[in-house]
């Protein structure tokens, strides 16, 4: 279980560590723990799963991969574990989660390819769908355009404004 | 554009998981990669600075810790950018997203539990005027492994 004090941590690093010698003493002392303590924390929230990684955290989008699809399909239910596994041979498959379908949305497996360009990732897509056994599936391609926020998640109160 | 020197490749490629949790993790690294803590420090620093990187920083799951959905509107091109900066504003909100579809403006909310996360999607929709379309994660077949970089050809 993770308490207050982690809630504290995960909010102040939410827009990142510190770029000094003691990044974990500047954040301890903001919420009252010792160097020694957040470092035993954020140990703990790693093993036990709540932070999945801690690093580098890269924009895709200024290091020359300009173009991300998100590609959701319309999978039937028995065949979305089958059909996410094939997809995650690829290389350039960087995200695959199921979605509930909705009305207006009748889509319910999401996957993310990212590539240098737009026609590069159209060339991954016809891959996918041509290995996949995909031809036929209902699907939308939404290529991403403007990034308007990227950042880590924060935890506050009801409706927080910053 | 930075040119990337070798040192910030290795950074870029080589520290997206498993950073060290020592008191001087900058230092840590240098010690690897056989340059100072300056070093480190100052390529970081200019990788933030044009923008390479949005943080050192951790990977949440979703739903692990609160509650969290991917969320959806579709925005009249002219209201796009207000919508988008209203939506901001909500420290709930940590990725905002414009794509090229009629659902044009996609991004994820976490929230403490789903009281919350259903207030915050009130606040929302009656400030912008659109309606919130939710799409909660269901299966995770794959999430936000570090993704090997080629650095090498032409952006």
């Amino acid at each position: 279980m993770i308490d207050e004090k982690d809630y504290q941590l995960l909010a102040q690093i939410a827009d990142g560590l510190p770029l000094c010698s003691h990044p974990y003493a500047v954040i301890g002392k903001k919420i009252g723990l010792s160097e020694a303590q957040i470092i035993e924390r954020l140990t703990m929230l790693q093993k036990n799963g709540n932070i999945k990684r801690l690093g580098v955290i890269v924009k895709h989008a200024t290091l020359g991969y300009r173009a991300n699809a998100m590609v959701v399909w319309r999978i039937p239910e028995e065949n979305v574990e089958i059909v996410a596994q094939a997809m995650l041979q690829f290389s350039f498959v960087t995200l695959c989660y199921q979605r509930p379908m909705l009305p207006e949305w009748p889509y319910n497996l999401y996957c993310m390819i990212h590539g240098k360009n737009k026609e590069t990732v159209q060339c991954q897509l016809a891959q996918l769908i041509e290995v996949c056994g995909l031809a036929v599936v209902d699907k939308q391609i939404l290529f991403s355009s403007r990034c308007f926020k990227q950042r880590g998640a924060v935890y506050t109160a009801n409706g927080t404004k910053k | 554009m930075l040119a990337l020197s070798d040192l910030q490749k290795q950074l870029l490629n080589d520290f997206q998981r498993d950073f060290p949790l020592t008191p001087r993790p900058y230092e840590t690294i240098a010690a690897q990669l056989g340059v100072s803590e300056k070093d480190v420090l100052s390529a970081l620093e200019a990788l933030h600075q044009a923008q390479c990187i949005s943080r050192i920083g951790a990977v949440i799951p979703p739903n692990k810790i609160g509650v969290s959905t991917l969320a959806a509107m579709s925005v009249p091109d002219d209201a796009l950018v207000r919508v988008a900066m209203q939506i901001n504003q909500y420290a709930e909100v940590n990725h905002n997203y414009e794509r090229e579809h009629a659902v044009n403006l996609w991004f994820v909310l976490i929230a403490k539990d789903a009281a919350h996360l259903d207030c915050v999607i009130a606040l929302i929709e009656n400030e912008t005027g659109y309606r919130v379309l939710r799409f909660p994660l269901v299966k995770e077949f794959f999430i936000d492994l570090s993704f090997r970089l080629d650095l090498t050809h032409d952006r």
